[in-house]
């Protein structure tokens, strides 16, 4: 069985088509970066395999079955939002109020509960730190307990969105290295949505990139090349390998990394971000 | 110093005070308030919608002084107002939330009709100041049993709404993928509010409500960094506040309102004081 399986689907939001007709299929225990420019659907994909969007035409499977809301085999993670500067909630009491959150009644604990948190915080080294107020808390340390938090009620397919944006380098690796040693040792599907490709080298097992309503799925090798970018940005795309590093460049222009000095894109859904060039934005270098 | 001497004389005032009716019935009616603001408090708090409090408590106004005209009891016109207010502010959700002008203009509004009321019921002048700024010292029995049953709605309510409202505050993202209607809990929840803003302004009035209701609620999140802890210290804090004013008001013959304004704003900044000594001692890392 596969993990995400689309068959020809067309993702729209209001008229602006954002998928048309894509299909690919992703397999249980595989690390699929997600890349491609803002507006490209990243975040799009991702709502609707959680069921939050449906298919305006197409089917969308996971692990064979249609998406719903509140799927327990999927954890999730979204794109970082405020958090109220002056709460000092702990930790593990923000991350423990997704558990059955949506429940109606009190938001108490069993015993058992508690401790399958606490097994949860292991896998991500952050038993210690989930004690720590949450607004006092680094980037880095965030996506750690957000990821731990993503991880509850073991689920076999992870959605990540954006979790390095607006991370130091250093950070980002941390989270990659964190997020491939889970991958390897849960067996279990990732899809990292990236806006660099480069932090993710050496952690993925293949890329999906969207890009001008489509999708392409394969290795780096296969993807990051000028013909498929190309097609895919519907503009002259050269792809320039250095010292193990990529860079994806329009003419003599890096696109990843001009996209991506705007830290404070938060979605990369509807066509607003064009920022001087022509709207391209891939996995950056 | 003037605090020990006033602390001798509460304590020597206790027996003293509770042998009037009218002092029982303050204690009675502050305690049931303060322990449905505390806790409904922490949560307007989490959610950042305070102001959404303070209008509340506005739009009560109209509904007292209009149901005084009708000849109904005020409490009720004001319930009646601030649920349906509630419910509407609710249902517009994002798009009224970032309408600093509207709902100013509504509260504005809705002083202006609580006026006009006024105007055509002229010998209401000692009930507009207590719908203003509140009159615990006159509840009677009948109030008090009243605000208990009101006050027991709104816990109750508020103990099944918790958990969802607890996950959809904090991750309002997440809880939505998770299949939490985001809506449907602020809708609740601002029904919730403004039930307890009707009940806290019969203590403190409909311009002080924010007294009861914010200022317990932000002090315990700045002292606490659990829920349950942090409910149980803002229910606490607004218990000693509203107890404290009335015994102040007692001893001083000031009114109650101004002391539990001061208590509040005073525990409030004692809350936020070791939190600024501590970030400015600690030197910025990584």
């Amino acid at each position: 069985m596969t993990a995400v399986e689309l068959d020809r689907v067309t993702l729209s939001i209001g008229t602006h088509t954002v998928l048309a007709e894509a299909s690919f299929a992703i397999h249980p225990g595989e690390f699929i970066g997600v890349l491609g420019p803002n507006g490209a659907g990243k975040t799009t994909l991702l709502r609707a395999v959680l069921g939050l969007l449906r298919p305006g035409a197409g089917s969308l499977h996971v692990f064979g079955q249609a998406p719903r809301r509140g799927d327990r085999t999927i954890g999730y993670l979204p794109q970082v939002r405020t958090v109220l500067p002056d709460l000092r909630l702990r930790g593990i009491d923000f991350i423990a109020s997704s558990w059955h959150g949506g429940r109606w009644g009190l938001p108490s604990l069993t015993r058992a509960e508690r401790g399958m948190i606490d097994e949860t915080l292991d896998l991500v080294g952050a038993r210690e730190l989930a004690h720590r107020p949450f607004a006092a808390m680094s980037g880095g340390e965030r996506q750690r307990l957000l990821l731990a938090q993503a991880l509850l009620g073991s689920p076999r397919l992870l959605l990540l969105d954006e979790p390095l944006i607006s991370l130091d380098p250093h950070h980002q690796r941390a989270v990659v290295e964190l997020t491939k040693s889970l991958q390897t040792e849960l067996g279990i599907a990732v899809l990292f949505s990236a806006h660099e490709l480069n932090p993710l080298l050496g952690a993925l097992d293949r890329v999906l990139y969207l890009g001008g309503g489509q999708a392409a799925l394969g290795t780096v090798d296969d993807v990051i090349s000028g013909p498929v970018l190309s097609r895919l940005y519907g503009s002259d795309i050269d792809v320039v390998r250095l010292h193990g590093r990529i860079f994806v460049m329009s003419g003599s222009h890096d696109v990843e990394h001009d996209e991506h000095r705007h830290d404070d894109h938060r979605d990369d859904d509807g066509a607003a971000h064009r920022h001087g060039h022509q709207g391209v934005h891939p996995g950056h270098a | 110093m003037t605090a020990r001497r006033i602390g001798t004389a509460i304590k020597g005032c206790i027996p003293a005070m509770l042998d009037y009716d009218f002092m029982r019935n303050a204690f009675a009616a502050a305690t049931v308030v303060a322990l449905v603001a505390g806790m409904v408090g922490y949560f307007l708090v989490l959610r950042g919608q305070t102001f959404a409090g303070h209008a509340l408590a506005h739009v009560g106004f109209t509904g007292a002084t209009g149901a005084v005209l009708l000849g109904i009891a005020p409490l009720w016109g004001m319930v009646l107002m601030t649920v349906a207010a509630g419910l509407g502010m609710g249902l517009m959700g994002e798009r009224l939330a970032q309408r600093d002008v509207a709902i100013g203009l509504v509260l504005a509004l809705s002083l202006g009709f609580g006026l006009l009321f006024l105007h055509f019921f002229t010998a209401f002048a000692t009930q507009a100041t207590a719908l203003l700024f509140g009159n615990v010292l006159a509840v009677d029995v009948g109030t008090v049993w009243t605000l208990l049953g009101l006050g027991g709605v709104s816990l109750a309510a508020l103990a099944v709404v918790s958990r969802p409202l607890l996950f959809a505050s904090l991750q309002p993202e997440l809880a939505e993928a998770k299949g939490v209607s985001l809506r449907l809990h602020g809708v609740l929840f601002l029904a919730i509010v403004a039930l307890a803003t009707a009940e806290c302004a019969q203590i403190v009035g409909v311009l002080l409500v924010f007294t009861l209701m914010v200022g317990p609620a932000a002090a315990a999140q700045r002292l606490t960094g659990g829920v349950g802890k942090g409910v149980a210290l803002s229910a606490t804090l607004a218990l000693f506040e509203a107890w404290g004013g009335i015994a102040l008001a007692y001893v001083t013959d000031w009114p109650a309102s101004f002391w539990i304004t001061v208590l509040s704003a005073a525990i409030y900044l004692l809350a936020t004081l070791p939190r600024a000594a501590w970030a400015r001692g600690a030197t910025p890392a990584g």
